[in-house]
């Protein structure tokens, strides 16, 4: 039986040209966990400084600080990538503990529509901030 | 309906090792900060509605069960990110492999296991020193 180019096993010529492996989805999203997780490291050590800075702060000053561009831009990208990775790491846990297939599926589509949906929030939330300086009002 | 397939078998087969601890609460401290991040989400929310909603999330926050929960969120949040960051060499092969994990084989790798676990907790109680150092010794 020939074989071909980085076929081993098994595998037919197809199933390594496509490159999905048993997911069906490939390496994408051990790709996506990874890349969003270095991006937290700076992100969330930045956030624990930036908490700590804010400790009994007054609401204008809260206003203010996250008015500041700088702190509104890592706000925007960390709230993006915190949702983003823990989105991800949910899927994995649905994935492995529910194993009734309604349920299953029903979780996974509630969980995608809670990340994106706090994640736009509070997107939102820093922008009006940062561009009215006064919140949504 | 219940999908009866066939599941792993039980835990206790297995030799005790220490990637158990480490992968369980890599797992356990993501789930938890999942809720950290909607007190994120919620705190934002309350600064750009109001001065009474961020009140109200400022309220929380300094109650005891909110001063709780941010403490365990700080460990969880630390110990993740210093176990994320030894995951991330294991990703690039670093120490990885089945013989790393076992301790006659690696006792190195179970002393970096622990140390990493204890560092997270070192460096929990070095931030709430200094949050506390912060609020001028004051009751939290």
């Amino acid at each position: 039986m020939s074989t071909y180019p980085g076929q081993d096993g098994l595998r037919t010529p197809l199933k390594v040209a496509r490159g999905n492996g048993a997911s069906g989805t490939g390496v994408h999203h051990w790709w996506l966990e990874r890349v969003t997780a270095i991006a937290l490291i700076p992100l969330s050590i930045w956030f624990l400084f930036l908490v700590g800075g804010l400790l009994h702060a007054t609401y204008p000053e809260v206003l203010a600080s996250i008015a500041q561009p700088v702190h509104a831009i890592f706000l925007i990208v960390l709230s993006v990538c915190l949702f983003w990775h823990g989105a991800l790491g949910l899927q994995v846990i649905i994935e492995d503990y529910v194993h009734t297939r309604w349920l299953e599926v029903t979780l996974q589509i509630a969980l995608r529509f809670g990340a994106v949906l706090a994640a736009l929030a509070s997107v939102m939330a820093v922008l009006s901030v940062w561009l009215t300086g006064t919140g949504y009002y | 309906m219940p999908n009866i397939r066939p599941t792993s078998p039980h835990l206790g087969i297995y030799r005790w090792r220490i990637n158990m601890l480490q992968s369980t609460l890599h797992r356990l401290t993501g789930l938890f900060l999942c809720l950290g991040a909607l007190l994120v989400a919620w705190g934002l929310i309350a600064a750009a509605s109001s001065g009474a909603a961020w009140n109200a999330f400022a309220w929380f926050c300094g109650s005891l069960i909110g001063m709780i929960l941010l403490f365990l969120w700080t460990w969880s949040l630390l110990f993740h990110l210093c176990h994320g960051i030894y995951h991330l060499l294991h990703d690039v092969g670093q120490g990885y492999g089945p013989a790393n994990r076992d301790r006659e084989f690696a006792p190195v790798y179970w002393k970096v296991g622990w140390g990493i676990l204890a560092l997270s907790v070192v460096l929990t109680v070095l931030v709430w020193i200094l949050l506390i150092v912060r609020m001028g010794g004051g009751a939290a």
